[in-house]
């Protein structure tokens, strides 16, 4: 072990620089976010990921983000073990008529003020899911959702950029968008 | 031994006797009368032979076999009324099974006994789905846990949505002070309707659906279900691509297993292990992207072959991933196996036995980890594995330690498979069109079992012949993974319970559908 934390010492790391934020992210956080929050939220925000019928590839990408590559806790970002602890909920999958209530009473005991971010292409509508008897449809269906981040299941790299627009607002669009 | 043997009624002999059905390759499938589908019965309970599967139809029910002589066959049995004979009352591995066939299909299972709803929770606004006439809504009934008895025994109710980023599932414990007396699953809470979405769709839009049964194994299923697809269909994919899917397959093994490797020392807060394993799997992921245009390969094997070739730059890509990880996995075994404090927590813990496994036809690590050497790849094999040199590990011990080394091995196996495909990738074409019309207008059924990272896949599939996908059954290595879970997390304490759970990673969503 003692050679493994030598060589970490040494090496470069394996650290990614921060993304740019994506822009259509911002233009939809635009409408979600209000300066206020995000002051007092400061560049901290504990996030509680739910599944909600996922067929588990978004799950993997959510791990991903906590690799030395995209090192999420560096933006502040932490994942939490319970609702009660957080300010926004990750959410995945097509909503199952199964998962419906939890998600609902998860939501509940998110305490305000809280965020919902939709992750993938099943959270949107259902994705290639929708219309079947045991399918709610897409996560705005069951909860308000302020962001959606596409992508089946959306790299590691796409979720970060999301969260990131989703804090901080980067080019100011999300500071006007409420004046 | 060989005067018993004689007596023995083999697969084929049951299948002999049916009513043999055309179109049903690789492997025969006939439907037989009620006193041949209880010598089949008689045979699994007594451990002579293994359940593959078990799916249902509006009218029949259908159960996939491995005899002795590891032959494999489909008996259907028509179920007059919706009953037919249990075969879970006498074999449990059918159990979860044959309930999720009754709340799909209105299917009654006599003597089933276990009739609580499985997969129906009571909210989809409809029961039996899948039958031929669909039922008005079930009551959202209560779920009745088994009953543990005793002095100052406690229930802990978990889930269904967990504290870690994992699918959603109930366990509901019964404890008496740390140790589990009983721990009682309850799934389906990610049930989509996959098989109910499959009928009536096109081959394209199946294998997406197909792709999108468990997120972690999309490579697999896809793959399982293109295969199936091909053989009820006559095609044969082009050479060049049959070894970029086992390329696929392997790149999929090599990013679970290092992740499930360094997830299950976390569960133990050894977080060193899982910080190298999750670079080591966060390399193969952007290899298979520079190699293949997505991280998880999703949608990357299509009936007919692959959806992208693999350019000089992707194999060079996949050369220098396979010579980091050679370079840095050797270091963590090292320091895994000569961690103590790492090695009190996974030697002994969570043990599976033998017997179980055996029974239950448990795949890949979970049984090879308790004695069960079957792997898809080699029996009943398919190309181009038949063509490739590799090992499948066995251990004995059947605790979480004998998991990991199983997958430790694998890892070294699938690098190994990784440059032996490299090296002899034959050239061409990587795509034949599918004609899926055919003018007999019979319909015709394929069925493919494949080595996922988890063990093996079965994809049963009957194509209409107008093309489309009549009836589709995806049976995830899970179901018979998920009892077992139940039964090696007894008298282990409750703190425990993420290093077992980790060790075994049952897919939710596979089972579920």
């Amino acid at each position: 072990m003692r050679k493994l934390l030598f060589e970490s010492l040494i090496r470069p790391p394996l650290t990614e620089r921060p993304p740019q934020v994506s822009d259509a992210a911002v233009d939809e956080l635009a409408r979600a976010l209000d300066g206020v929050a995000r002051k007092r939220l400061g560049r901290s925000l504990s996030i509680r990921a739910v599944d909600a019928g996922s067929c588990n590839g978004c799950e993997l990408e959510m791990h991903a983000l906590n690799n030395a590559f995209y090192d999420i806790e560096r933006f502040g970002f932490r994942f939490v073990a319970s609702p009660r602890h957080a300010d926004m909920l990750l959410v995945t999958g097509p909503v199952t008529k199964n998962m419906r209530e939890a998600l609902k009473r998860t939501f509940d005991a998110t305490p305000n003020p809280k965020w919902v971010v939709a992750l993938g292409d099943c959270a949107k509508d259902g994705g290639c899911f929708a219309g079947s008897y045991a399918i709610v449809g897409g996560v705005s269906d069951v909860v308000p959702v302020d962001l959606h981040i596409p992508g089946c299941p959306p790299a590691p790299i796409e979720i970060l950029k999301g969260l990131i627009a989703l804090l901080d607002g980067a080019n100011g669009k999300a500071g006007a968008a409420k004046g | 031994m060989r005067m018993t043997r004689k007596n023995m009624p083999a697969l084929a002999d049951l299948v002999e006797a049916g009513r043999r059905i055309e179109h049903h390759i690789p492997w025969p499938r006939a439907v037989v009368p009620p006193k041949a589908w209880n010598v089949a019965v008689e045979q699994l309970a007594d451990g002579r032979w293994s359940l593959l599967g078990l799916w249902g139809e509006p009218d029949k029910v259908h159960m996939a076999l491995l005899d002795e002589a590891l032959d494999i066959g489909v008996i259907s049995l028509d179920c007059r009324g919706g009953r037919y004979p249990s075969v879970g009352q006498y074999h449990p591995p059918a159990l979860r099974l044959e309930r999720a066939a009754a709340d799909l299909f209105g299917l009654a299972p006599q003597g089933l006994p276990d009739t609580r709803r499985w997969l129906d929770h009571g909210q989809w606004g409809v029961s039996h789905p899948l039958a031929a006439q669909p039922g008005g809504p079930a009551a959202a009934a209560s779920y009745r846990f088994l009953a543990a008895e005793g002095e100052s025994l406690h229930q802990i109710a978990v889930g269904p949505v967990h504290a870690g980023i994992i699918e959603p599932g109930h366990f509901r414990f019964t404890a008496g002070g740390e140790t589990v007396v009983r721990l009682e699953e309850r799934l389906g809470y990610v049930h989509k309707g996959i098989e109910g979405l499959m009928r009536g769709a096109s081959i394209d839009r199946a294998a997406r659906l197909a792709g999108r049964t468990s997120g972690d194994s999309t490579v697999a299923y896809s793959l399982a279900f293109a295969r199936a697809v091909e053989v009820a269909l006559g095609i044969t994919p082009p050479p060049r691509a049959t070894w970029l899917r086992a390329l696929m397959a392997e790149l999929e093994r090599l990013a679970n297993h290092l992740g499930d490797i360094g997830a299950i020392c976390n569960d133990a807060a050894f977080a060193i292990m899982h910080a190298h394993c999750g670079v080591l799997r966060e390399r193969v992921l952007r290899a298979a992207d520079a190699a293949f245009g997505h991280r998880l390969m999703r949608d990357r094997i299509l009936p007919g072959g692959t959806a992208s070739d693999l350019s000089e730059a992707g194999a060079s890509a996949i050369r220098s991933l396979v010579a980091e990880i050679r370079q840095r996995f050797s270091h963590l075994v090292e320091l895994y196996d000569n961690t103590a404090s790492l090695q009190d927590r996974t030697v002994a813990t969570g043990r599976l036995t033998v017997e179980l496994a055996r029974q239950y036809a448990a795949g890949g690590y979970v049984g090879r980890a308790s004695g069960r050497d079957f792997d898809a790849r080699r029996m009943p094999g398919y190309a181009p594995y038949d063509q490739l040199a590799f090992d499948v590990p066995v251990l004995q011990e059947g605790d979480v330690n004998a998991r990991v080394w199983i997958r430790v091995r694998e890892v070294e196996q699938s690098l190994s498979l990784v440059e032996q495909i490299l090296g002899r990738l034959p050239a061409g074409p990587t795509l034949v069109e599918v004609e899926a019309d055919n003018a007999a207008d019979e319909p015709r059924e394929g069925m493919a079992l494949v080595e996922g990272f988890r063990g093996d896949i079965l994809v049963w599939l009957r194509i209409g012949g107008d093309g489309l996908v009549k009836r589709c059954h995806l049976r995830d290595p899970s179901w018979f993974q998920w009892p077992l879970l139940e039964a090696a997390i007894e008298g282990n304490i409750v703190a425990d319970f993420p290093i077992c759970n980790k060790s075994f990673n049952c897919s939710y969503s596979g089972q579920d559908l």
